[in-house]
């Protein structure tokens, strides 16, 4: 644990030395406040119409989208870099076991991303104090809580492709193609298919953050969903570094 | 402390390291000492824990390399060849960060006494991206000290240094050489000449001679040489000297010099001296001359071509 965390630290402090993990922050959060701002526009401009007032799915909801986009450019330098570099033979000859490596490496992201959506929560206390009665709190909870495993599950699959490369583009490429493919993509074979289509549906990530993480539903069956994802990623992660060493 | 035993490495098809064995004892300095591509980087990767060996066994402060890598690595300090640092690093939390790593009590106060021993200190809050290839080194192999490892294994460690840091280098490793085991490799042949108790020559990834500096000359050249120059004609003096006990073989080179032989641990340069005084002869210069590690080196490669023709 001990060796995990002090990875993850110098992890942590690399993002805020490295411009793009700010390009990364800035554009998540310039976007969601544009979206917000606009939104709360048009309610004031029209208080009375037909539409619903915002609720929190108006951060959460692009905040998904986003993420699709950033992780891949958060994760690719992690280990890619590292075996470029050459500093993975001194990790792989201190005394850190390789998962604790792959780990550490995605604990430091995850917490960079936890900063973000820290951050973040700016938006919904704007959106509170200008709905009466305020926002549903459930459904906020619900809807970060979506977020932050999106995020964690996100981060294990950009880690684990990261570990596979010596070049951090071809690992951004491959992440941004993989995470693309599980949000956006995954959802048409079942809609073609008749047949393996439950197969997709399980897979697809994007319908269980939309419909029922973001809609205020916590499912068990969601929550394993993405720790069983964000597990296998860091254990494939944990497998290429310790094939390494045998070529 | 190291005991390596059948050690044999393959990448692919190509064999790096073949079935080497050797023992170092604590306290011991061995140089590897080898051309580029002779198999010395690979096994020490392998005794650092880096990678397992393809055959064979090698056990590091009696920790087995494979089945206990991660004892071996708590008990060593490895310097690789290329010196790998994370450059967006100050030197000061680069070495924190390693001592956190190996879990060291008073981390802070270590990597100070660290620094001090490899005179670093005026550049601890510097970034690593900014230092010389010299200074480079030296955070390298501060790394490598942080926790006063039993074993020290340095591939190569006076690589990129100006002559005195080379010089600097090679001091702090036969002081640290002298409570631990240090394995270094090498292909400047002075330099294991000068640092070594005991030098490992490894060429195709099969030890070809192994042995003290000193003995690995004097078994390679069977006999040792020592030229002399007087003043005027050095032909008479031939007879003279031949007469002296233990010189084998006297041959003229250029005019008022003369080369000759002796058997090894024997020498005859005083007794020599008394006979050229009392055959009224002015004696300029006289020198043994050694075989450098370089003939050494180069004979002990050729015979082994040679060996393989037959």
């Amino acid at each position: 644990m001990r060796n995990i965390w002090t990875i993850a630290k110098r992890e942590y402090k690399v993002f805020f030395a490295t411009p793009l993990a700010y390009i990364v922050m800035l554009f998540i959060l310039g976007v969601i406040g544009l979206i917000l701002s606009n939104a709360i526009m048009q309610l004031a401009n029209n208080p009375f119409g037909v539409n619903q007032p915002p609720d929190i799915s108006i951060v959460t909801g692009p905040m998904s989208f986003l993420l699709v986009f950033s992780i891949p450019a958060l994760t690719m330098r992690l280990l890619a870099d590292e075996q470029r570099m050459g500093t993975l033979e001194l990790m792989l000859t201190a005394p850190v076991r390789d998962w604790e490596l792959i780990v550490g490496k995605w604990l430091g992201s995850f917490l960079y991303i936890l900063t973000i959506i820290g951050v973040s929560l700016i938006f919904p206390l704007i959106l509170n104090s200008l709905i009466t009665p305020g926002i549903d709190q459930q459904k906020m909870l619900s809807g970060y809580l979506g977020i932050i495993l999106v995020s964690a599950a996100f981060l294990s699959i950009g880690v684990a492709i990261s570990s596979m490369f010596n070049n951090q583009f071809a690992a951004f490429f491959l992440t941004l193609g993989f995470l693309v493919g599980l949000w956006f993509l995954i959802g048409i074979p079942a809609q073609i298919f008749s047949s393996g289509s439950e197969l997709f549906n399980y897979l697809n990530m994007n319908s269980r953050f939309h419909s029922s993480l973001n809609r205020g539903v916590i499912n068990l069956s969601d929550l394993v969903y993405f720790l069983s994802i964000t597990a296998l990623g860091l254990f494939i992660g944990s497998i290429v570094i310790e094939s390494r060493r045998w070529r | 402390m190291i005991q390596v035993r059948g050690l044999t490495k393959d990448y692919g098809t190509r064999r790096a390291v073949d079935n080497i064995s050797f023992e170092a004892e604590q306290g011991d300095i061995v140089g590897f000492l080898g051309p580029n591509g002779a198999g010395k980087t690979t096994t020490m990767r392998i005794l650092s824990g880096y990678m397992p060996p393809t055959d064979g066994e090698a056990t590091v402060a009696g920790y087995d390399v494979v089945s206990e890598s991660l004892e071996v690595r708590r008990r060593v300090g490895y310097l690789p060849e290329t010196v790998p640092l994370y450059n967006d690093m100050t030197v000061f939390d680069y070495l924190k960060f390693m001592a956190d790593l190996r879990h060291l009590p008073n981390g802070n106060e270590r990597v100070n006494e660290t620094l001090q021993l490899v005179d670093m200190e005026e550049r601890a809050k510097g970034y690593i991206g900014n230092l010389s290839k010299g200074m480079r080194q030296r955070v390298g192999l501060a790394q490598a000290l942080l926790h006063r490892p039993e074993v020290l294994i340095l591939d190569e460690p006076t690589i990129g240094l100006d002559p005195g840091q080379v010089v600097e280098v090679r001091k702090l490793i036969r002081d640290i050489g002298k409570e631990r085991t240090v394995l270094l490799s090498t292909h400047i042949l002075s330099e294991a000449q000068q640092i070594c108790d005991r030098v490992l020559i490894i060429n195709k990834g099969v030890i070809i001679a192994e042995d003290t500096p000193e003995n690995l000359q004097a078994s390679l050249i069977g006999s040792e040489r020592g030229m002399l120059r007087v003043k005027g004609e050095a032909d008479n003096l031939i007879k003279v000297i031949k007469k002296v006990k233990g010189v084998k073989n006297v041959t003229p080179k250029e005019e008022g010099v003369l080369e000759f032989q002796f058997a090894p641990g024997t020498d005859v340069r005083a007794e020599i001296a008394r006979e050229i005084i009392k055959a009224k002869f002015d004696l300029l210069e006289m020198r043994s001359v050694g075989m450098s590690l370089e003939d050494i080196f180069l004979q002990l490669t050729r015979e082994e071509q040679n060996n393989k023709k037959l």
